[in-house]
């Protein structure tokens, strides 16, 4: 019994170690709490069933207050990567980049290369939509089923990261039921784009991810 | 082993998935730009600097020293860098997993999970429910209300069966604070 304690103990220093903030937020200390720190990543059919919705959000913990001036920046690409060939090398993207008021939209095409270094497919603009204002209603836009939208949106990831310090800081042995949402009233930027999935590979499964990049 | 059949199932079959992509479909020509006199510039090289697929896996499996790299890491190569890094982790965290034969609740030992994890892509269906884990479904995408630190948590601490360390592997907060959205675009409104 005792050395199962000790087990656990050694456990809980390692989750302190590693879970310094959960999903994405914050996740590492080249980008961390900057303008090209990605939170979170959803894939998930639309309510069209015929389309495939991908959602990235940056800039995670945004205070009420400190949201109506959070702002995407213009020198950071946001790019879906899409692979339907199994090789969890990109086949196809879907770029973002926004640009005086908008956010622009590019692909689902090839990208030019792939991995680390990316250009715009200006040959395969989808659409642009205007950047919602804090406190206005959502601006979405649709092209031949293609939908876009960006702007604040509240933070939809959840989870008792409080309570986890607790358990870290040896206050606590465990979770609390119910546990408490340490994201709750916080909000994110989020990037949200639908499209047809015969434009991403039709049927099957599709690998996915998405990147920040950073104009040079 | 069900359930790594399932996997390699999914995996084959994303193999076997052909680029159906037709670019006419798609492409539009007529961006939104009526009031601009002239096309924004879009020049210039953009290089990376954070990549995301799964949930919370860079923040619980790489070592700290190791998270830009991760970050700068192609998905193709993510697997043969970090599975390693990857499996000691996740035996520091949960100790049953350097058990021989110790598996979870998807059939997968300490090699076999971390493997899975270290190629980091979200696994996305395209004939149907695409969810983190809803119970019947594994890995088809990952929805906004997927549960899934409690998941990964059980994944981690649950053992073969959901039911080891309880008091660590369920955070109990099942839900967002806000409603999402039936309609595009889906994420709540702003606090």
């Amino acid at each position: 019994m005792k050395k199962t304690k000790w087990i656990l103990g050694i456990g809980l220093l390692a989750v302190a170690g590693f879970f310094l903030v959960a999903a994405d937020h914050i996740d590492a200390p080249a980008v961390q709490g900057g303008s090209s720190d990605i939170t979170d990543f959803y894939a998930f059919q639309g309510e069209n069933t015929n389309n495939i919705v991908f959602a990235a959000n940056v800039m995670g913990l945004l205070s009420p207050t400190a949201t109506a001036d959070a702002m995407f920046d213009e020198s950071v690409l946001i790019e879906f990567n899409i692979d339907n060939t199994g090789d969890n090398v990109e086949d196809l993207v879907i770029q973002a980049i926004p640009r005086d008021g908008k956010m622009y939209f590019f692909g689902p095409a090839s990208p030019g290369t792939t991995g680390l270094s990316s250009t715009i497919l200006t040959n395969n603009m989808l659409g642009s939509v205007d950047i919602s204002a804090y406190g206005s209603a959502a601006m979405t836009n649709s092209y031949n089923g293609a939908m876009m939208f960006a702007g604040p949106r509240d933070d939809p990831f959840f989870m008792d990261f409080a309570q986890y310090s607790e358990i870290i800081a040896g206050n606590a042995s465990g979770f609390n039921d119910p546990g408490s949402d340490t994201f709750a009233g916080t909000n994110v930027l989020s990037v949200v784009v639908e499209v047809p999935k015969s434009s991403v590979g039709g049927s099957g499964t599709i690998n996915t991810w998405v990147e920040t990049k950073r104009k040079q | 082993m069900k359930r790594i059949t399932y996997i390699t199932l999914a995996v084959l079959l994303a193999a076997f998935t052909f680029n159906c992509s037709n670019d006419d479909d798609n492409m539009m020509g007529d961006m939104d730009n009526t009031n601009q006199p002239s096309e924004p510039d879009f020049s210039g090289t953009y290089m990376q600097e954070d990549q995301v697929a799964r949930p919370a896996v860079n923040t619980v499996f790489t070592s700290p020293s190791s998270k830009d790299m991760f970050n700068m890491t192609i998905p193709s190569e993510q697997g043969a860098a970090f599975q390693s890094m990857f499996q000691t982790n996740l035996e520091g965290l949960s100790p049953a997993y350097a058990n021989p034969g110790d598996m979870n609740a998807l059939g997968l030992d300490s090699a076999t999970f971390t493997g899975l994890l270290a190629t980091d892509v979200l696994n996305v269906s395209l004939d149907g429910t695409t969810t983190f884990y809803d119970g019947t479904n594994v890995l088809t995408g990952r929805a906004l209300a997927d549960d899934v630190i409690t998941v990964e948590l059980l994944l981690i601490f649950g053992g073969e069966d959901f039911t080891e360390n309880p008091t660590l592997s369920n955070d109990h907060v099942d839900a967002n604070d806000k409603p999402f959205l039936t309609s595009f675009p889906y994420l709540a409104s702003p606090w």
